[in-house]
């Protein structure tokens, strides 16, 4: 009795944790972008200028100023991550103006002051680019959200920026006395003051008839393109939002299914033991979307894929036990002593063929990008639960109901009594 | 269901034989003459995929993509309230606004997802899914020879290079995509089919402890027994593994279809690569041992 008791409520306490818990857990799974909609871009960063190299602190803060700008535009939650030395994964999601957000983002704002020096003289028709070659300063330069609207005497708005390097900036100034030094936010020139003497407090002034709102732009694009690197397209991917939501419902869809077949398969197949197995699959697909939520990682479509997948690979586990307690009634020992040997036997061959997967997740995990390591990631925890539920719950629950004395038949396993040779 | 009589799977062998020798040739042809229908992730370019509320033609799209000038480099492929194009090269950032835009006058309800990877990018992609291939195969190498016995191990990974060749000749045979999510396939293929031939070595071993098998003969008996105790298992493990992946090539996302189509060409090649190419391969390097030795090496285990 008291084993049919602990078999009892810890199948009704597992039931109502899973039941009450459920519907918060789903809802606070994090999904992808390809799930919810959104883009996800790979940038591969290289120096402003040639001949520098990227350094890991210069590719933090080019992430840095990135998850900034995504900030600044209104996107909520931007995803930022370097990848190994000079890749940068941005992922952004629920973006309204897709098109604007992704412009800025992909083109940063470089901010050079260039001069004349040294240059050709000027043919008839140059433009400005022609005139000032030489780059004197890069963004890399100023004072990241240095610059700041003022305004000159006359009232007019203009635009403050820091240097960083004073004595860079003095020597720059000292040596251009009396030619322009001309300041380009990417190849369009804001303006060109001509150089009255050193600076040495490392401030400079971009004057212009600008507006208000013009300056508080040009403030604004300054401030948020002082990347320190130059960022280029590697990879992108973007997927509408009503897309994406059909990708998951349907993809649910397919996994409920598949699982409702698999549930059905398991119990007519092995009967008692088959339901038993059954519950043991359910808190293992509950488990899984447990840790999902508590690690927070995020569910893509090739995770649902391995999630449905690794629910067919735990089947296997219960197949492999069962059978084996099939065999051992077979050979005529005692229910008790069949689902012993049978659970003592089954598991070290689970164990050394979930081994070897695991092996092949890790590889996958540890050469993968993206997509192949989400799916790895499943793969390897997903395997790990199986083991823990589909082995010792499920044996440890049949052990309860054996010992209680109510699985007592080889028919309740689905043993026909013809099957069973006589000892 | 349980079989009462002993099928001789040595002796099946060899008709499995021939027929995977022949699918490798046949393979081994296509790639050279086809290769491999390259998706996006591989080779550089774009790749849109639209959801309609309603059917378009080819004769709708092909205008649209005229004007933005980009009609020559593109494939579309149209389904039931779907499109497919892909384009040879990248879309720039204004071209694909102008194709939204332009979609989005087709149909309103339209959505979107666009695909674009850099040709330096791909080719790592590639590469590095051989190298994940490998490794994995060193792994299991060392794994299955410190637990069993180089034999086994050997065997196994001829039978999952096989598996995963077969996905890759069938995907070559009949043009279909390959993809980065086919990648992912192939590599759970090889997780998937190293489980099923463990599981059967395991059973192998074990019955091997049983008694000394002198001669060629007992060898061959102890594999059909062996197998035979396990037939059942694999065939319903592989059944609910393929029901899993065929459910979800059925009615999962468009973007994971051609993953879920590997992943059930690959389970059954799996599955029946396990019964008729591993298990025979460990016997024939078995007899080739010496027969002044022992036969049965002391199991580690």
């Amino acid at each position: 009795m008291k084993r049919i008791a602990t078999f009892i409520i810890v199948v009704l306490v597992a039931t109502g944790i899973m039941a009450w818990s459920t519907p918060g857990l789903l809802d606070s799974v994090r999904l992808g972008l390809d799930l919810k909609g959104g883009f996800e871009i790979l940038y591969e960063a290289t120096p402003l200028e040639p001949g520098q190299s990227v350094t890991k602190q210069s590719l933090t803060r080019t992430a840095e100023s990135l998850e900034k700008r995504a900030n600044a535009l209104g996107t909520s939650e931007p995803e930022v991550t370097t990848e190994g030395t000079n890749r940068i994964r941005l992922k952004l999601a629920g973006v309204t103006n897709e098109a604007e957000v992704r412009k800025k983002m992909k083109e940063p704002a470089v901010l050079t002051f260039r001069s004349a020096d040294g240059c050709k003289v000027p043919e008839k028709n140059a433009t400005e680019k022609d005139i000032y070659c030489k780059v004197e300063l890069v963004g890399s330069d100023f004072v990241e959200n240095g610059a700041a609207v003022g305004y000159d005497q006359l009232n007019r708005p203009v635009i403050d920026i820091k240097v960083k390097d004073k004595k860079k900036f003095a020597d720059v100034t000292k040596r251009l006395v009396g030619q322009n030094l001309a300041i380009f936010l990417d190849e369009t020139m804001l303006s060109d003051p001509r150089v009255q003497q050193e600076l040495t407090d490392g401030k400079a002034q971009i004057t212009g008839s600008y507006t208000l709102d013009e300056a508080k732009q040009i403030r604004d694009t300054i401030n948020l393109g002082a990347l320190p690197l130059k960022l280029t397209e590697k990879y992108s991917q973007s997927v509408g939002a009503t897309l994406g939501k059909q990708s998951l419902e349907k993809t649910i869809e397919a996994g409920i299914i598949g699982s409702i077949v698999i549930l059905v398969f398991m119990i007519g197949m092995y009967r008692l033991p088959g339901i038993i197995a059954s519950f043991g699959l359910i808190v293992h697909t509950w488990l899984l979307i447990l840790v999902f939520v508590w690690a927070d990682f995020t569910l893509t479509l090739p995770g649902i894929a391995a999630f449905i997948l690794g629910v067919g690979m735990a089947v296997d586990a219960n197949i492999i036990t069962n059978e084996r307690i099939r065999e051992e009634f077979r050979n005529g020992k005692s229910v008790m002593s069949s689902v012993k040997a049978g659970n003592k036997s089954s598991l070290r061959t689970i164990l050394d063929s979930n081994i070897t997967t695991i092996i092949v997740g890790a590889v996958m995990f540890a050469f993968g990008t993206g997509a192949v390591k989400g799916f790895a990631l499943v793969l390897i925890v997903e395997i790990l639960l199986s083991i823990l539920t589909n082995v010792y719950f499920t044996h440890f629950l049949l052990g309860l109901l054996v010992k209680a004395g109510l699985l007592k038949k080889p028919k309740q396993f689905g043993v026909k009594e013809s099957e069973i040779n006589a000892l | 269901m349980h079989f009462k009589k002993e099928f001789d799977f040595v002796k099946l062998s060899k008709y499995a034989y021939i027929f995977s020798i022949a699918l490798t040739i046949a393979g081994i042809i296509a790639l050279a003459a086809f290769g491999l229908n390259y998706g996006v992730d591989f080779q550089a370019g774009s790749n849109v995929d639209v959801k309609l509320s309603k059917t378009l033609t080819k004769a709708d799209i092909e205008p649209v993509l005229d004007k933005i000038g980009i009609a020559k480099d593109a494939t579309i492929s149209p389904g039931e309230n779907r499109m497919g194009i892909r384009f040879t090269k990248v879309l720039t950032e204004d071209q694909d606004e102008q194709l939204k835009a332009a979609l989005l006058k087709l149909d309103g309800k339209s959505s979107m997802e666009v695909n674009t990877v850099d040709p330096e990018m791909a080719k790592e992609l590639g590469r590095n899914a051989i190298y994940s291939v490998l490794i994995s195969c060193i792994g299991i190498i060392i794994y299955v020879s410190i637990r069993f016995e180089w034999r086994f191990a050997v065997a196994a990974i001829i039978a999952l290079l096989h598996d995963a060749f077969m996905v890759v000749a069938v995907f070559s045979i009949f043009r279909l995509e390959v993809s980065l999510t086919f990648i992912v396939a192939v590599l759970t293929i090889i997780g998937y089919s190293i489980n099923d031939t463990i599981v059967i070595f395991d059973r192998i071993r074990e019955n091997l402890r049983f008694g000394k098998q002198k001669t060629r003969e007992d060898l061959t008996n102890l594999l059909n027994h062996s197998v035979n105790q396990m037939l059942m298992r694999s065939l319903y493990t592989a059944f609910t593994v393929f029901i899993a992946a065929f459910f979800l090539f059925l009615f999962g996302g468009e973007s994971i279809k051609m993953f879920s189509l590997a992943m059930v060409i690959g389970l059954i090649f799996g599955a029946y690569s396990s019964i008729f190419i591993a298990s025979p391969l460990w016997l024939f390097f078995k007899h080739k041992q010496k027969p002044n030795r022992k036969a049965v090496k002391p199991s580690k285990a």
